[in-house]
């Protein structure tokens, strides 16, 4: 009996094989938060200076940016957060209809041969580089909207918003795709069954069925947009005037940020207040990530029985 | 096999065949299933009896790949015919799945499902509806005071008869069951077979189990299915107590399946 037992006792070896495993993994789990919470730190410590020099009031509320005045430099942000707003918007007011009706094309209605060619095209236009859209915006697309609007400049927030409407486009699709397929079988039987036509069945137990994860993805969608630098730059018109309409050039804090860093000194109030608008964007998609996060935790584990 | 009057027969399978990518399921069934009784089909797993059951109500069109061939006539209507609108035949034959499988949605919404895809607007007369269908169903008692609750909120039994009553929600005239009973335990299947008994008075009702208990508790006629083909139908005390043939007998008393 005593040999059995014996051989079944842990070696050494092993022992500390596991646990040195066990510590590796660890550490870079917890490197990456520390690069999260490190890069939240210098933003929050550069950023949170600015306002020793301008009041809160002036920069959350004051919708003059104009940092390089001669006399009295303004730091109001409410026009940059303003153009960065109605990128979202718009971008989402373009990329929502179309995602859903798409990702229900794709999971309900086109044959299976189809949905295997569509779905990795669409999801390739998430890896066009943002560059490439920004160019397609300046060279074809302002030109065509100047020219339907009758606009002196095709650059402004409406073109934006349809340019990072395209890039939203393949996160909401190929999440949303991936809810509505993954609803159990039983659900489109059972409305079938009870004389649901298909569309009766896709607008009354599958989008409501996938209601959390399609609003997961929207917001997935939505952290990205908020986040879009490159192609808004070249697209937005970067006028740093309080915008009035969509078809008014407008300067997003992303662009502002980009356009100006290379341009101030490093320690000047210029310089701290960029950082703040830094902070104020990082808040603002962490807020996003956080709830899409806490949303799409509430999709799983929905359909147990 | 079973002889019924001709005004008795509730749906008719003529020579049907079906085959699911090449393989053929069901081999020249005829097959008739009586007004207001309950029939059970019974056989060993794979011997078709689900796919017999989905015929009725042309749930097998979903499944892609299939092909079948042959007539099934409901109320002398061969409901494959081309001018047959398959979302009017389901809204009259109901059916009950293996899986309890409620909507993500309240008991209340749950029930007044079916008559919302009909477009009835009347909300007192949905709230009627839904009453008499889970009193119908007996789970009334039990919910009446948190129809809002979800339904997944539900035991497994009580799923199943919410699902019941759902199904009985648009006043349908066949009910089929496809195992409806296989993921509950002794008692949930009590209360569901005693409430088929009850039911039938008012449905036609086709029930396929595999449990031969249970055929035999709760069925006026029997059917013994194997390898897609009918080996024996008859009166369920017949079929029980004198099968005809030795595969139903190896069958029934155990020695197979």
């Amino acid at each position: 009996m005593m040999k059995y037992w014996a051989r079944i006792t842990r070696s050494n070896y092993r022992n500390i094989k596991e646990k040195s495993i066990e510590v590796f993994f660890s550490a870079i789990s917890i490197t990456a938060l520390l690069i999260l919470i490190g890069i939240f730190v210098f933003l929050f410590i550069t950023g949170i200076q600015a306002f020793s020099e301008t009041s809160p009031a002036e920069f959350f509320l004051g919708n003059d940016w104009n940092p390089s005045a001669y006399t009295t430099p303004r730091y109001g942000t409410l026009g940059l957060v303003t153009g960065t707003l109605m990128v979202t918007l718009g971008s989402l007011i373009i990329a929502i209809p179309l995602g859903i009706m798409s990702a229900v094309y794709l999971s309900e209605i086109a044959s299976p041969k189809v949905r295997e060619i569509v779905k990795p095209v669409i999801e390739m236009i998430a890896s066009i580089p943002s560059v490439v859209l920004g160019l397609i915006g300046i060279l074809f697309l302002s030109p065509l909207i100047a020219g339907i609007f009758g606009l002196s400049s095709g650059l402004n927030a409406f073109t934006s918003s349809i340019i990072v409407g395209i890039m939203v486009l393949p996160t909401i699709i190929s999440i949303s795709e991936d809810v509505l397929t993954s609803l159990p079988q039983e659900f489109r039987e059972a409305s079938l069954a009870l004389g649901a036509t298909r569309w009766q069945m896709i607008k009354m137990t599958l989008l409501p069925a996938a209601l959390s994860g399609i609003i997961a993805s929207i917001m997935l969608g939505l952290g990205r947009a908020v986040g879009e630098t490159m192609a808004v730059l070249m697209v937005a018109g970067n006028s740093r005037a309080m915008p009035r309409s969509f078809f008014d050039p407008i300067r997003p804090m992303t662009a502002n940020i980009a356009i100006e860093i290379k341009e101030v000194v490093k320690g000047s109030l210029h310089y701290e207040a960029l950082f703040a608008i830094g902070l104020v964007l990082f808040v603002m998609t962490f807020l996003v990530n956080f709830i899409s996060d806490i949303i799409i935790e509430r999709q799983v584990g929905r359909f147990k029985w | 096999m079973v002889k019924l009057e001709k005004n008795n027969v509730k749906v008719e399978f003529r020579g049907v065949n079906f085959c699911y990518n090449e393989e053929q399921i069901l081999f020249n069934v005829d097959f008739k299933v009586p007004s207001n009784r309950i029939t059970a089909l019974i056989g060993p797993s794979g011997c078709g009896k689900s796919t017999l059951i989905r015929c009725i109500n042309r749930m097998n069109e979903v499944i892609p790949m299939s092909r079948m061939d042959g007539q099934v006539l409901y109320n002398k209507e061969n409901i494959y015919d081309k001018h047959v609108d398959v979302v009017e035949l389901r809204r009259r034959i109901g059916m009950v799945f293996q899986k309890p499988n409620p909507f993500p949605m309240s008991i209340f919404d749950n029930v007044a499902y079916g008559l919302r895809l009909q477009n009835v607007k009347d909300k007192s007369m949905i709230r009627e509806t839904v009453k008499e269908s889970l009193v119908k169903a007996d789970l009334w008692v039990e919910v009446k005071d948190r129809l809002d609750l979800s339904a997944f909120r539900l035991s497994g039994g009580q799923q199943q008869r919410l699902c019941i009553a759902r199904a009985l929600a648009v006043n349908p005239d066949v009910i089929l069951l496809d195992e409806p009973c296989s993921a509950l335990d002794p008692i949930a299947t009590a209360r569901i077979e005693s409430l088929l008994k009850k039911l039938k008075k008012e449905e036609t009702i086709v029930i396929v189990t595999h449990n031969m208990h249970q055929a035999r508790r709760i069925s006026d006629y029997t059917c013994y299915l194997f390898g897609g083909k009918i080996i024996e139908y008859s009166e369920t005390e017949e079929i029980f107590n004198n099968p005809q043939n030795k595969l139903t007998k190896d069958y029934i008393s155990g020695e197979f399946g």
